[in-house]
């Protein structure tokens, strides 16, 4: 049913983004990759050139994270958040906001990892507060694609 | 920049489950008002509105044809959605094909913790 990625989004009622991906790991791996600092660390870093210097995860009902990312020639931003429900290998429900660095409105998170074959189905839906501010963040998660297309042109030029 | 005031307005617009039915229905060909109206039990000036915020959103375009004014579906508003939905994706793929790359050292350094 998948394209090259594997990966599918999709705008759902009014409020609502699913992502869907597999991986080719035991749910109990996708869920440490997702919750372990050092790992999170490693891969959690959108386009090219960011590295994210600070990971705080308490992954635990009302435990907090903090995750701060930083690039040699632009500003850095974070987000908080804090989790509302942890199911270790299964489901992970957090609230965040991001800080560019004034608060975005509050995204709730749900992230679910099931077995799927030998590896593992995420399922990530994000609700948000009303319509507009889900346009709001579709339309800022161009910028970092932009960018991210553009570190990618200048590493094949 | 300009564009993404556009792709605001577009998704604004497809937040409602009536102007998607009114989409799906102009993919399938031109339409007028009346022809639009008929699958909803909405009146005429009801569905003007949904039309109107469509155009506003650059989703749809009209033409005149006499009296008539049929709408179709804005190829550069679509595919403006089409292909900013195809980049956030993309940025969304890096992550997790670094993703990959993690869970397979995992996998390759750890015990198998198999269930």
């Amino acid at each position: 049913m998948n394209t090259m990625t594997g990966l599918t989004m999709k705008t759902e009622g009014d409020t609502h983004i699913v992502v869907t991906r597999h991986f080719a790991a035991s749910p109990e791996a996708v869920y440490r990759a997702h919750t372990d600092p050092k790992l999170l660390q490693t891969w959690l870093l959108g386009p090219e050139g960011w590295t994210m210097p600070v990971c705080i995860n308490d992954a635990r009902a009302g435990g907090k994270f903090r995750y701060e990312w930083a690039h040699p020639k632009k500003p850095g931003f974070y987000i908080t958040g804090e989790f509302l429900e942890v199911v270790p290998y299964s489901k992970i429900v957090h609230i965040e906001r991001m800080y560019l660095p004034d608060p975005t409105p509050e995204n709730h998170v749900e992230t679910r990892f099931e077995a799927d074959g030998d590896g593992t189905l995420m399922t990530m839906r994000m609700t948000l507060p009303d319509s507009k501010t889900r346009s709001m963040m579709l339309a800022s998660g161009m910028d970092k694609g932009m960018e991210m297309s553009y570190g990618r042109l200048e590493t094949m030029l | 920049m300009s564009n993404m005031s556009g792709l605001d307005a577009s998704f604004a617009a497809l937040s409602d489950p009536t102007r998607r039915a009114i989409l799906a229905r102009l993919a399938l060909g031109e339409a007028t008002v009346n022809e639009l109206a008929e699958p909803f039990e909405m009146t005429q000036p009801a569905i003007s509105q949904h039309l109107k915020v469509l155009e506003q959103a650059g989703l749809i375009v009209s033409r005149i044809d006499g009296t008539r004014r049929p709408r179709r579906l804005s190829k550069e508003g679509i595919e403006a959605m089409d292909q900013w939905l195809a980049i956030l994706r993309k940025a969304l793929e890096r992550n997790y094909e670094r993703l990959d790359q993690v869970l397979d050292a995992m996998d390759s350094n750890s015990m198998r913790k198999k269930r």
